[in-house]
């Protein structure tokens, strides 16, 4: 059965200086996809605990092969998938914060968060309401750049901190 | 006084009424956390064991950078030192909050409050 197509995928090489990167196109998608703006920080959060932990656990067991984030943004809900191939790792290179934290801040800012083990990996799914109203993509027909002077007015999404 | 710059992290630190302060300004993240550590090291390493660090111009912080101070909380305290964070943003506060780390630092609203309260249980 083929899997549904994202709203925007992304991957990149498990390097630390991505994970902004990352941050970055999410927290985009995100409001785009009807995501209140008070929320955008939560987003931003835990898509980079998400990433931090799958870096480290491609650079322990797979360096050569890209992190995968995919962004859904439908049914009022906007959802962020990230797979890291390889076992579980722990928390960045300072084993003084125990294993698992990064998921349990991930677990106290996402609305909703699975975390499955696969044989490829682990995946974590995590998902945000978004206004459908207010958003501006699917998954397909998205103006490119983000820019387009067509698209629905969105909320509260002036003086945004991002 | 020391500076160092990079796009995502800017840190700065100096002495105060014998407490150093670190000025931290930008994004702790999986990235850039490696270079606070060092300083956090550098700085027990030369006989700084009273440390404020000022986050009130951090506009990121993940838990690698928690991991970050709560390292450098630890070695201060192996000198029986101390750490102190100053920070008033709710954003930053909330991942704090969120792992229980508010019951291990010191939280300030400003340095001068930090330094004021780390003398007074000297």
């Amino acid at each position: 059965m083929a899997r549904e197509m994202a709203t925007v995928e992304v991957t990149f090489t498990p390097l630390p200086a991505h994970v902004r990167t990352a941050r970055l196109v999410a927290t985009a998608v995100a409001r785009r996809s009807g995501v209140p703006e008070s929320l955008l920080d939560e987003v931003r959060l835990a898509v980079g605990e998400a990433c931090s932990r799958a870096v480290e656990a491609h650079r322990l067991h797979c360096p050569g092969q890209p992190v995968r984030i995919a962004l859904t943004g439908q049914d009022g809900r906007f959802e962020i998938e990230v797979v890291n191939a390889g076992a579980a790792p722990g928390t960045a290179e300072n084993k003084l914060v125990p294993t698992g934290f990064s998921l349990a801040v991930i677990a106290g800012l996402a609305d909703d968060v699975q975390i499955s083990e696969t044989s490829a990996g682990t995946s974590v799914k995590m998902s945000w309401p978004a206004s459908p109203a207010t958003g501006a993509v699917g998954s397909g027909g998205s103006p490119p750049g983000g820019q387009s002077g067509g698209s629905p007015p969105r909320a509260n999404t002036a003086g945004s901190p991002a | 006084m020391a500076l160092e710059e990079s796009v995502d992290l800017k840190l700065d630190h100096y002495n105060k009424d014998g407490i150093e302060i670190v000025d931290v300004e930008g994004e702790i993240d999986v990235y850039t956390a490696p270079r606070l550590r060092e300083l956090l090291i550098d700085l027990v390493n030369n006989g700084h064991h009273q440390i404020v660090v000022n986050m009130e111009k951090v506009e990121f912080l993940d838990s690698t950078g928690l991991g970050v101070l709560v390292g450098g909380l630890k070695r201060v305290r192996a000198h029986d030192g101390s750490l102190d964070l100053v920070c008033t943003q709710e954003r930053i506060l909330k991942i704090f909050r969120i792992t229980g780390l508010t019951k291990v630092f010191g939280i300030h609203d400003t340095v001068d409050e930090a330094i004021a309260n780390r003398k007074s249980e000297k």
